[in-house]
């Protein structure tokens, strides 16, 4: 029995993929929303990989292999 | 061909959309806001410590009004050190070997230092353009001489950022187009291998880029606000 949460605030892996389209629609686009999405996505990724005991290499190496990644295909046409 | 080396320092598009500010900004990333607590995670400590110890290096000579500038220039240390060696990862762009950068980051500054020295001490700041002992047939000369190399500090200052940059730049892509162009005749390669990992390690002298940028500057910085 669980507890009806509104399909706006339900998690992205828990919706179904029926209702996909409708969850989209009524996610916060406003700029105010996108930012708040980047700092929610940022701190999430701090504080898995970064601020942690004893937190290795791998932390960092993730963050410029994805830039370096990001440069090849922003940079794909000159190529 | 031969045109397409220097499309590596085209400033990035992407469907039309500049990237410029986004490279530019991608360092602040790197660097999180540290916390209030005693023990830090790694990566906050090690950056704490190599700010700490490129701040002491950098106010070491300075009098007292010269640690006003304490902030801005070990913030500009760690953005020149940072953007430069991300430069050196593959397919990325570097903002510091476009002049214009490089310049609007030289010519403020040094326009401050000059300044401040006419401002609060002007006598000794236009001392400093006649060295002492000179023989005095050769004032005249002397001074125009010395406003000369004054006033040419900050594209001096722009342009070593800019051209050292880009010619290390060059020379890792020529050298990587010579070693994938000569693959099929296999000995050549070698050589040609351990000299492009020599080349890497000489652009780390990218990173000492750093130190005579700021040198520089801070040099002529307590060069003027010296008591």
């Amino acid at each position: 029995l669980c507890a009806a949460v509104p399909l706006k605030d339900m998690k992205l892996l828990d919706v179904k993929l029926g209702q996909l389209p409708t969850w989209l629609a009524m996610r916060d686009f406003t700029p105010g929303g996108i930012l708040g999405a980047l700092r929610r996505g940022y701190d999430r990724y701090y504080n898995k990989y970064i601020n942690v005991k004893k937190g290795g290499l791998g932390g960092i190496s993730m963050v410029l292999a994805g830039y370096v990644v990001v440069s090849y295909i922003w940079s794909y046409s000159h190529l | 061909m031969n045109l397409s080396f220097f499309d590596q320092f085209a400033s990035p598009y992407f469907l039309g959309i500049p990237l410029i500010l986004l490279s530019m900004l991608f360092p602040t990333l790197l660097f999180p806001t540290p916390n209030n607590r005693w023990i830090t995670n790694r990566l906050s400590t090690i950056q704490l410590w190599s700010l700490h110890s490129i701040t002491k290096q950098l106010m070491a000579p300075l009098n007292k009004e010269g640690h006003k500038w304490a902030l801005i220039l070990t913030s500009l240390t760690m953005l020149l050190l940072t953007i430069n060696l991300l430069g050196l990862l593959p397919y990325t762009f570097t903002p510091t070997t476009q002049l214009s950068m490089n310049m609007a980051l030289a010519f403020p500054l040094w326009l401050a230092t000059l300044l401040t020295g006419l401002r609060n001490q002007p006598s000794i700041s236009l001392g400093h353009l006649l060295p002492e002992g000179t023989p005095t047939p050769l004032i005249p000369a002397l001074i125009m001489i010395e406003t000369t190399s004054l006033l040419i500090r900050p594209l001096a200052l722009g342009v070593r950022l800019t051209a050292n940059l880009t010619a290390g730049h060059l020379l890792i892509q020529l050298i990587s187009t010579a070693i994938t162009a000569l693959l099929p005749i296999m000995p050549t390669v070698s050589i040609l291998t351990t000299s492009i990992l020599f080349l890497l390690t000489i652009l780390e002298v990218a990173v000492a880029m750093i130190q005579a940028y700021v040198f520089v500057l801070l040099l002529s910085l307590y060069l003027q606000e010296n008591i």
